[in-house]
């Protein structure tokens, strides 16, 4: 289940252009943590860094290690698309699969992992759903379209497809961002319960929610424009909040930023 | 209140949408006008006759059934050679090949649009024919026993029939179905590929899984311009198909000719307004085919507008 990452020095490109430098930090298990980070800084870049969905992007590349309870995800002998079975991932905006129903998306991990027993996907939909605080605004459509969902019951449902293949890690970026201050706080919880059985790894630019939600912070910063984004410190998030070591890192949180 | 330039730029709009409605229906009327009176003196049932005779005004013999079986079995030939390959060509263009590959490929495929309809006549008669005849007599001689695979009423050697003329207008519709699937692939949104790939799918699954129904209904409409091309084309049928009074026998082995070559080869005769009018009666099935075609492909594609 919830596995480690421990990432070392990892430099990220975009073609020639480098768009990360040098990024050295742990994940434990079981723990939220969150990376912040004025926009530009590499955040996404990271995150999509640690399930290999940064090479998808044409030309894009890496180097460094990127260590899951001590494997290398980047060794030349694993597979890209297993790696991404144990690490999922929630997107900035809602993706449920527009032409699939409700519990087709859910399940949709397990058809592609070859599980065909209908009562196995049905029982995994429902676990998925009640686990993404989803399953009672659904139980009674799941087989209408994913689309045809409220944008945060949208989120929730691209949560619970995420959980649905438990996987050992999940990555959101900004998951919340385009949600209401209701549907926001019900993710929060969920992450918040979700972080009893996964790793996880949160961007966001909500500060409140950094501090709410996660037990560790990762502070990324430009060191100008056309410069690549680096980490600045990584640390418990209470220390982050109230004394952090770096002056950048205060600024910033301060919102003394630019 | 309505600003000049709004006006302005919606009469022009509406005005051109009213002419090419006009247009059309003008079509559809002149067709009609001219048939009528031929159609009057029609001796024999017009939509099921074999006949076609129309030199002589005074006694005119002449029905489609033979035409409509002639032109609907050679698009449909190509249309299952031509969809499966257009199908892949687009899916390879835009999943699996390397960027500069696919520029220089859909630019090669876009090249065979630009092939005169003659030349593919000629080819497919003079070059095609011979070299599909082993293929063709292999048809004939194992699967001979499906219906459609069977002798037909011309000489499989002489290559004027149903399966060349199919496989030469395949290759004629594969541009305009690959480059329009290929537009509709290329479209998928990021998102939804994005959220396949993240759930472990490999290039395959997640063609499956979100290019696929994603442009389900494009292709579909693609296929569909297809045929409606593949229904009107007249020269390079014209050349490749043998005439035949025979009974066809519902093979694709038949010669014969469709709506669109016959009216060519009619050419010499029109000197007739009746006779003319047997011709435009036929122009006419084709046109209300063709529509009717193009009216399938619609209702397809707004289907599915609830998943777009
Ligand atoms: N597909 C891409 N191609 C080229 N450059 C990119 C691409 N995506 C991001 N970049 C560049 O990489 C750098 C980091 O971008 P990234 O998206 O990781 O920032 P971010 O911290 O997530 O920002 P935000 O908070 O706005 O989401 C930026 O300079 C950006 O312009
Ligand atoms: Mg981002």
């Amino acid at each position: 289940m919830a596995k480690r990452i421990d990432v070392k020095d990892l430099n990220i490109y975009y073609g020639k252009f480098q768009a990360v430098d040098g990024v050295t930090l742990s994940v434990p298990p079981r723990s939220v943590t969150a990376f912040i980070g004025p926009s530009g800084c590499g955040k996404s870049t990271v995150l999509r860094s640690l399930n290999r969905m940064h090479e998808v992007t044409p030309g894009a590349s890496c180097d460094g290690k990127v260590l899951l309870d001590g494997e290398d995800i980047y060794a030349s002998t694993v597979d890209p698309v297993s790696v991404r079975r144990t690490i999922g991932m929630v997107f900035q905006r809602p993706n449920p699969f527009p032409t699939m129903s409700i519990k087709d998306n859910v399940v949709a991990g397990l058809r592609l992992a070859g599980t065909k027993n209908k009562k196995e996907l049905n029982e995994v939909a429902e676990r998925s759903l009640r686990g993404a605080n989803l399953w009672a605004e659904v139980k009674d459509r799941l087989d209408k379209p994913g689309g045809g969902l409220s944008g945060g019951q949208q989120q929730r449902l691209c949560i619970a497809r995420a959980i649905a293949v438990q996987p050992d890690v999940l990555l959101m970026d900004e998951p919340c961002s385009a949600l209401d201050p209701i549907s926001t706080l019900a993710i929060e919880d969920l992450i918040t319960e979700l972080k009893q059985q996964y790793t996880i790894v949160i961007v966001t630019h909500n500060m409140q929610q950094a501090a709410r939600v996660s037990d560790q912070t990762a502070f990324f910063n430009l060191a100008g424009v056309g410069q690549p984004g680096r980490l600045v410190e990584v640390d418990g998030t209470e220390k982050i909040f109230s004394n952090p070591t770096q002056k950048a890192t205060e600024d910033y949180i301060s919102g003394r930023f630019g | 209140m309505v600003r000049p330039g709004d006006r302005i730029f919606r009469s022009l709009t509406s005005g051109a949408g009213v002419f090419i409605v006009v247009l059309i229906a003008a079509i559809g009327i002149f067709l009609l006008l001219r048939a009528i009176p031929s159609l009057q003196r029609d001796n024999v049932n017009f939509l099921l006759s074999r006949d076609w005779v129309t030199s002589d005004p005074a006694n005119l013999r002449f029905g489609i059934i033979d035409l409509l079986w002639v032109t609907v079995a050679t698009s449909v030939v190509a249309l299952v050679l031509a969809t499966p390959v257009a199908l892949g060509i687009a899916l390879f263009l835009t999943q699996y090949a390397p960027r500069k590959l696919a520029r220089s490929l859909a630019y090669v495929v876009d090249l065979l649009a630009a092939v005169p309809s003659i030349i593919f006549g000629l080819w497919g008669i003079q070059v095609l024919a011979p070299q599909l005849l082993p293929f063709a007599e292999w048809l004939n001689e194992y699967l001979g026993w499906i219906p459609i695979f069977a002798l037909g009423n011309v000489s499989t050697g002489g290559g004027g029939n149903i399966f060349i003329s199919g496989v030469v207008l395949a290759v004629m519709i594969l541009p305009i179905i690959t480059a329009v699937s290929r537009e509709i692939f290329e479209r998928t949104p990021t998102a939804h590929v994005e959220g396949a790939l993240a759930l472990g799918a490999t290039k395959w699954e997640v063609v499956r899984t979100t290019v696929l129904p994603f442009g389900k209904a494009g292709f579909i409409s693609a296929a569909m311009l297809g045929l409606g091309r593949a229904l009107g084309e007249t020269i390079a049928l014209t050349t490749i198909l043998s005439a035949t009074d025979a009974q066809p026998n519902y093979t694709i082995f038949d010669g014969g000719a469709t709506f669109a070559s016959r009216i060519a080869l009619g050419s010499a005769e029109f000197n007739d307004n009746l006779t003319v009018g047997a011709y435009i009666a036929a122009g006419l099935v084709l046109f209300l085919i063709t529509f009717a075609v193009n009216a399938l492909a619609r209702t397809v594609v707004a289907g599915k507008k609830e998943y777009a």
